[in-house]
């Protein structure tokens, strides 16, 4: 089970590279989409992959590892969650902005801009 | 692209998202929920309302613009942290008023996180929303 | 109290002689001299008179938290140094004050001498080694404003650059040895890592650290092979050349080592450098000092001879050659600035050092000729002159080394030769030579007495510790081989030791320097024709110079293309290389010891969520390509609402659905997504991703197996309810434990707002101005 989701992780790391090595801009914003998602899966997985055990006390037994899942890491992923959209939501503002420039969506002819 | 259907529906809709969103944050502290979730909720019914009616409509229906939210929020969770320095203890430290029942709600605990998290609200849903009318208005310009 | 003082006061100088200006230069230059002696006085009083010894160490907090104190404190041994740094000082600021006169930044040169000043003080009474090291890198960069003083000449620029470069970057490793040694001691307080002297020798790295700190001293004071710094610098003004590249600056390396000389002493990675270095410096440069036709080259050169001779003495490292190692040190320091400022009032007055041109001076220049004549026989070692007895005092702590005297006075007598046909050469040519080809000789005449009385007492203060030398033995040099050694020592020095060795030595050298000097007008030495002979060691300073600025140029166009795609390349290649360096080192991962089972649900949603990345990666429609990015996401909120994250699942798919949103809003004008690169470029790509991915799948399987410290998780659930009174615990680290974080990641929220804003609007007023504009 770790070691699928270690593929997966693998996979969606792949395509996020793939995706910021592209000219397109738009891909290089899937990519980073890409790219952050399969980072949020492996901070997510460092707490060990728990099945209905939330980390939410019912308010009598004791709180354990056993009863609940690791609350940091999902701690962790939550704020990644919200910071990685307000990155993406930028970089959508800003690529239109470039957009509504420049009529080109190719990384290569912003050199056009240097000058 | 206005459908009647939709503005319709987005009319009960959108108050009904905001009181939820409040309620989502406030349960946060015990159960699934909290700011950040509660912020991007009533970020949400904003957007829905601004496609179904316009931006126009859904700035003017939000009354406070975004920046307004993003800086109040911002100013909330500040000082949710400044009454422990009162008490001489450590900046943002937790401090709670006793508990109290009130009817439909039950139980009910008042505390500083509780302001963080309202804070925290304001912010996220001030962001969003700002992204959100920045790039409608460009389409429509 | 006086270390402070002593090292404080001379920046105030500096900068009340900054802010009265050039015209007021000469005037504030003699008081800042003035300053200076009495400075020397108040030292010579507190250090003599017992009462008063508790004044002359001292500490100041600095980052108490950390325990970091500036610690000055004065001790035998630097007392003698800043006896010559105040007592030189005095007589080059007074001389200072006329040579530059009517200079148009005569001010500024006074200044950045008065902080070389302080960083010269703050080297010999720091006793933190960090605080030394920063006055260390005061004196660098003073000299190498010094050097560049006539900054509007290239040749100028560039030797001052050749010596910042070259004592800046021994600076750099004398750090380190200075970093290396405190981690040992445990602490960068002198005394206290004397005191562990035992522990640190016994520490493997006790060699790097020693031989560290040995490569800076040799740099600063210009030791083989990094001499060809010095003769370069004497393209600064005279004064400095004098003060700087004599006196003080190139004798702090010879400081260092004899600071460090209670630790590492008798140490063979320690000796042996300093004896081989030093005696082959001594040769070399006195060899080069005969091809000279330079006045200040040539006494460049002797200096370097002088300082390989101290720091030779410094290797023996016994009590005797310790001993001469401080009078020679003393001696030179005396008549060597002596020397430059005669050669400069040579060059005041008729406009050139060639010594070729020379002759005759004595008729126009009496003054400046007796002076010239003291120092230079003080230098040749003459009876009863101070020279003579710091001679003697070499040959016979190098008989007294028997395992390797017959090397060490062998080089000690062939450097002294050479040296002092060469302090006449300088000394006594160009005053008493018949032969005389400088025009302007006529009109020359004695400079000012300000820059006249100085050098000359400093003469006659040869002269005159040379015939009663039993008062400075016991007051300065005793006490200052005691510091080094670590034991009081009690060796006088008599004028007379009767008819022994070294008294022969001497006579031999006395006897040989004469001839060589004979010889001046050989073909072999006499350069007159002017040609320039280059050092073959500035040569590879020049090839290396060049070829690491060709380098940066290189890498600077290789690495920073301005090719976005470039940079992305280049940064995940370098994270490939260390993540995967880094595995390897680890080892290979274990075995999983749990497992849990997984489901045909996890694999179909996985599947879905990788059939979505490709199309998002692939598809030419934005429609398929929105669809398809939303497939990942919702597949990653399943992923967290099984796995036991509610507030995640919701979360994501809030993110999701409101990316999806804007996305569409940006893309709405485009029409298609393009393919915009070729398919060998693509497979490249593939290639790089692919292996970035596997990569992080073996990065994620063994991060599982490492734990580096035990996790906090446990007490975070334990306390939520007790203190934080909440059931979620994600919301309870967020908004109580950890709120301060989170405040923190609101604020960058509320910032890229801003950005958001000033994207937008500074693109409205722009378009506003070109409608405008455009009627």
């Amino acid at each position: 089970m770790e070691a699928f989701y270690a593929i997966l992780i693998g996979i969606l790391f792949a395509g996020g590279i793939y995706g910021i090595l592209r000219r397109s801009m738009v891909r290089v914003i899937v990519g980073i989409i890409l790219l952050s998602q399969s980072i949020n899966l492996l901070v997510f997985f460092s707490g060990g992959a728990n099945r209905g055990k939330p980390a939410i006390m019912d308010g009598e037994t004791a709180p354990s590892f056993s009863t609940m899942a690791d609350p940091l890491p999902q701690a962790l992923v939550l704020t990644a969650i919200v910071i990685g959209f307000g990155l993406i939501a930028f970089v959508i503002v800003l690529f239109q902005r470039v957009f509504s420039r420049l009529q080109t969506d190719d990384t290569q002819e912003l050199f056009k801009t240097d000058s | 692209m206005k459908s009647i259907i939709l503005t319709q529906t987005t009319k009960f809709l959108t108050p009904a998202f905001v009181i939820l969103s409040l309620f989502i944050t406030y349960r946060g502290h015990n159960l699934p929920g909290g700011g950040f979730i509660g912020g991007l909720m009533l970020s949400t019914a904003f957007a829905l309302l601004a496609v179904s009616d316009g931006v126009e409509k859904a700035r003017h229906a939000l009354r406070v613009s975004p920046e307004f939210l993003i800086a109040a929020g911002l100013c909330i969770a500040l000082i949710s942290g400044l009454p422990a320095l009162l008490g001489d203890d450590a900046f943002m430290k937790s401090l709670w008023l006793p508990e109290f029942s009130l009817p439909l709600l039950g139980k009910i605990h008042l505390g500083t996180p509780i302001v963080f998290d309202i804070g925290v609200f304001m912010t996220v849903a001030g962001f969003t929303l700002k992204v959100f009318f920045s790039l409608c208005r460009e389409e429509e310009n | 109290m006086i270390p402070i003082l002593l090292t404080s006061l001379p920046l105030v100088l500096a900068v009340v002689v900054y802010f009265n200006g050039p015209l007021r230069a000469a005037l504030t230059g003699k008081i800042a001299a003035a300053c200076l002696l009495l400075l020397l006085g108040i030292l010579a009083y507190v250090s003599s008179s017992p009462s008063l010894q508790h004044l002359l160490s001292s500490s100041i907090e600095w980052v108490p938290s950390l325990g970091v104190e500036l610690l000055f404190s004065v001790n035998g041994f630097s007392r003698l140094m800043l006896f010559l740094i105040f007592g030189v000082g005095t007589v080059i600021f007074f001389y200072a004050s006329d040579y530059l006169k009517s200079h148009p930044q005569q001010h500024r040169f006074l200044t950045v001498l008065l902080i070389f000043l302080t960083g010269m003080t703050g080297i010999v009474v720091s006793d933190n080694l960090i605080q030394l090291f920063i006055f260390w890198e005061v004196t660098s960069v003073t000299s190498y404003l010094l050097i560049g003083f006539k900054h509007e000449d290239a040749k100028s620029r560039w030797n001052a650059l050749q010596a910042l470069l070259v004592t800046g970057s021994g600076g750099v490793v004398l750090l380190l040895g200075f970093i290396l040694l405190g981690s040992i001691a445990g602490s960068f307080d002198f005394q206290q890592i004397v005191q562990s002297k035992e522990s640190i020798l016994a520490h493997p790295y006790a060699v790097p650290a020693a031989i560290c700190i040995l490569i800076g001293a040799l740099t600063k004071s210009g030791q083989f092979p990094f001499h060809f710094w010095l003769p370069n610098a004497m393209s600064a003004p005279t004064p400095v050349s004098a003060f700087l590249h004599s006196a003080t600056m190139v004798k702090a390396g010879v400081f260092i080592v004899a600071k460090f000389t209670p630790i590492f002493t008798t140490q063979p990675y320690w000796d042996w450098p300093l004896v081989a270095l030093g005696s082959i410096t001594m040769l070399y440069a006195s060899v080069m000092g005969l091809m000279q036709s330079d006045l200040k080259k040539i006494l460049a050169y002797t200096t370097l001879a002088v300082l390989g001779l101290l720091m030779m003495l410094l290797g023996v490292g016994t009590e005797l050659a310790v001993k001469s190692a401080i009078v020679f040190l003393l001696g030179h320091a005396l008549y060597k600035s002596v020397l430059f400022l005669s050669a400069g009032s040579i060059d005041h007055a008729v406009h050139t050092r060639e010594v070729g041109k020379l002759g005759g001076l004595f008729r126009w220049m009496p003054l400046t000729a007796i002076t010239a004549c003291l120092a230079a026989l003080s230098k040749s070692g003459f009876p009863p002159f101070f020279g003579f007895l710091s001679k003697e005092y070499v040959y016979k702590a190098g008989l007294a080394e028997e395992a390797i005297a017959p090397f060490i006075i062998a080089m000690a007598v062939l450097t002294n030769m050479l040296l002092m046909a060469l302090a006449l050469k300088v000394g006594v040519h160009p005053y008493f030579s018949k032969k005389n080809s400088v025009p302007a000789a006529g009109k020359a005449h004695d400079p000012s007495p300000w820059m006249t009385f100085g050098p000359l007492m400093l003469a006659s203060l040869g002269l005159a510790i040379g015939m009663f030398p039993a008062w400075i033995s016991e007051h300065v040099t005793n006490p200052a081989v005691s510091t080094i050694l670590m034991s009081e020592v009690s060796i006088s020095m008599k004028l007379w030791h009767g008819l022994n060795l070294p008294l022969l030595l001497s006579v031999l050298t006395l006897a040989g320097g004469l001839s060589v000097y004979a010889m001046r007008h050989n073909r072999i030495f006499d350069k007159t024709r002017e040609s320039t002979i280059t050092d073959p060691f500035e040569k590879i300073y020049r090839s290396g110079h060049d070829g690491l600025i060709a380098l940066t140029i290189w890498i600077t166009g290789f690495i920073q293309s301005g090719s976005l795609k470039r940079y992305f390349i280049w940064m995940i290649s370098f994270f490939v290389f260390l993540v995967m360096t880094k595995l390897i080192l680890i080892g290979a991962p274990p075995k999983s010891s749990y497992e849990t089972p997984l489901t045909l649900l996890d694999v179909s949603i996985s599947i879905m969520m990788i059939a979505g990345m490709f199309g998002a990666l692939i598809t030419k429609s934005r429609l398929i390509m929105l669809l398809a990015l939303s497939l990942v996401g919702f597949g990653i909120a399943w992923i967290f609402a099984v796995y036991s994250a509610p507030d995640l699942a919701i979360t994501q798919i809030l993110v999701e659905t409101l990316i999806v949103v804007l996305f569409v809003l940006c893309i709405r004008k485009m029409s298609m997504i393009r393919s915009l690169t070729r398919v060998s470029t693509r497979v490249r790509d593939i290639a790089l991703a692919t292996l970035a991915g596997a990569i992080m799948t073996v990065l994620v399987l063994k991060s599982q197996w490492i734990q580096f410290a035990p996790s906090i998780s446990e007490e975070l659930m334990e306390w939520s309810y007790p203190l934080a009174k909440g059931k979620n615990v994600v919301n309870v680290i967020l908004v109580d434990f950890r709120a301060l974080d989170t405040f923190g990641e609101i604020i960058v929220l509320g910032i890229a707002a801003l950005g958001v804003g000033i994207l937008v609007t500074s693109n409205r007023s722009k378009s506003k101005e070109k409608s405008s504009n455009t009627p």
